[in-house]
């Protein structure tokens, strides 16, 4: 069966697995950042996502543009740090571009996701290779837009994502950061996967969760 | 772990109330998190809005009152406050002056600032100036960094600027007494001992019996390398040589801080203050004021950090003006 759009309902799973996974593995995300930051960002996306869910539990969003803007605005409020502009921003794009519909199409989706990294890129002024969030979005973009070349399944096209995201993840371990808490380390950075692209890959290994039906 | 607290989760909250109940002379927003001076701000009278992650007490709360700052917001321990919290101080403490945000040099808290100053942009009409503190020399200023932290100049900036705006100084003077402190302000610390975040639960880092770690920032975050424990006069040149070899503090006053880190005694902080002097006079430079304690610290972090400020007449008159806040109080 192929998926070519998702639905309102889908994306707000998304978020809700998304929240789970960070929920899971905050002693993993926060030991990752205890390397090389300040041992907060698990209990920090833990704390975020928690906060996101249950205001949309309370009051669920219409259309897609106010269901990312509310997530948004919920992380640049609730999470402090580098990650609640980064996510919020990421978030608050996505909802911009996508627009007040109850869909997306698998072309509207990329074009929201590549929004996304537009505003990480605005925020935060990474480039490739600097052991960043954005060395796990990039190339999960870009596989999900490979994938939708061949195939406008958006399931097959997350699974890319998501085994995109991995690799990207594990590539940031021998990099030597040039952004953030951990750049003060120099070479000291190199030899650790960094935290914010740990969570990154989270977000999308959520995305092919939700869209294979798990 | 063993901490006074009641919870980790409520350790934030737990003592705001406790600042609330202990100094009448502030006023704590207990929801956003913002501790206020008593009295609002005197119109015409430029604003000073600080704040960051808690965990560095005295910073930033400690130093809101007469002669420094107008808010503070408080984050969670190590984490940057949010930009609701600076768009919110920042339309209560404008006195129609305008607001200077004073913000170290870190990715989270730059980034929430200038969401901040954005939102308050986009909102209202007030005039935000911002200064980001980057005095630790222990990073190297590059493209390939974040850039220099704000640490241990931040304290004499709040201090300075503050004076300087209580004299009616309008927001372009006040801002640039502040960027000058900031640039002629230089830091550097070691670490005796890890700090234990109270969420996490354990030390951030192993630091074994013996060594120390030079270089180490605010947070726990590592330094750049980690040598055997050696005597105060050693860790003091270890200090303060990279301090005097990026700028040259000869032939002006000084003003010198000797800060503790959170764990470690006063007595030490001035066997290390004597041993600092001693190498300031070997280099010929002159010091002129001299602070020692506990000012800006990483919760229960053994070791200390020095700061060497370049002055002139202007910052020393502003100095040695008047100032009322828990952390810092003379002259009144």
């Amino acid at each position: 069966m192929t998926n070519d759009t998702v639905t309102l309902d889908q994306l707000t799973g998304w978020l809700t697995r998304f929240r789970d996974l960070v929920t899971d593995q905050v002693s993993y995300l926060t030991e990752l950042d205890s390397a090389i930051g300040d041992a907060d960002h698990g209990s920090n996306m833990t704390r975020g996502m928690g906060a996101v869910i249950e205001k949309l539990q309370a009051s669920p969003a219409t259309a897609v543009d106010e269901l990312f803007k509310g997530v948004g605005m919920t992380l640049v409020t609730s999470v402090g740090g580098a990650s609640g502009p980064l996510y919020g921003t990421f978030f608050l794009r996505i909802g911009t571009e996508a627009g007040p519909v109850a869909t997306l199409d698998a072309p509207g989706l990329a074009a929201a996701l590549r929004a996304g990294l537009g505003g990480v890129v605005a925020r935060g002024k990474a480039e490739a290779g600097d052991k960043t969030m954005f060395d796990v979005l990039a190339p999960a973009l870009d596989a999900f837009d490979a994938a939708l070349v061949v195939s406008s399944d958006i399931s097959s096209a997350a699974r890319a994502a998501h085994t995109a995201a991995q690799s990207g993840r594990d590539a940031t371990e021998p990099l030597l950061a040039r952004k953030g808490r951990a750049s003060y380390l120099g070479e000291r950075s190199i030899g650790h996967i960094d935290p914010g692209a740990a969570s990154t890959a989270l977000l999308f290994q959520a995305l092919s969760e939700i869209l294979d039906g798990e | 772990m063993k901490k006074l607290i009641n919870s980790p989760e409520t350790v934030l909250a737990d003592s705001l109330v406790g600042v609330a109940a202990a100094h009448p002379e502030v006023r704590v927003d207990h929801v956003n998190r913002i501790i206020y001076r008593a009295a609002p701000t005197r119109a015409g009278k430029v604003a000073l809005l600080s704040g960051g992650g808690t965990g560095h007490e005295p910073l930033h709360g400690g130093f809101v009152g007469v002669g420094m700052l107008d808010a503070a917001c408080a984050g969670a321990v190590f984490t940057s406050p949010t930009p609701d919290q600076m768009l919110e101080a920042t339309k209560v403490v404008d006195g129609g002056a305008g607001v200077l945000h004073i913000v170290k040099n870190y990715t989270g808290d730059v980034m929430n600032f200038e969401m901040g100053a954005e939102l308050a942009a986009a909102e209202t009409g007030i005039e935000v100036a911002v200064v980001v503190v980057n005095d630790d020399v222990a990073v190297e200023d590059s493209t390939f960094t974040a850039g220099r932290r704000g640490v241990g100049t931040t304290v004499l900036l709040e201090k300075i600027a503050g004076a300087a705006a209580e004299e009616g100084r309008n927001l372009a003077a006040v801002a640039a007494v502040a960027r000058q402190v900031n640039e002629s302000g230089r830091s550097m610390g070691v670490a005796l001992s890890s700090c234990t975040v109270p969420a996490a639960g354990k030390p951030t880092f192993e630091l074994p019996e013996g060594e120390m770690e030079i270089g180490v920032g605010i947070h726990g975050e590592p330094g750049r390398r980690r040598v055997p424990l050696a005597g105060a006069a050693e860790v003091a040149r270890l200090l303060v040589e990279p301090i005097l070899a990026d700028l040259d503090f000869t032939g002006a006053p000084t003003i010198v801080m000797v800060n503790g880190l959170g764990g470690t005694p006063l007595i030490e902080l001035y066997v290390m203050y004597a041993e600092v002097r001693k190498v300031l006079e070997a280099a010929g430079v002159t010091v002129a004021r001299s602070l020692v304690g506990n000012y800006i610290t990483a919760l229960d972090m053994a070791g200390c950090s020095v700061t060497i400020l370049k002055a002139d007449e202007d910052l020393l008159h502003l100095w040695d003006a008047p100032v009322n806040t828990a952390g810092l109080r003379w002259g009144i």
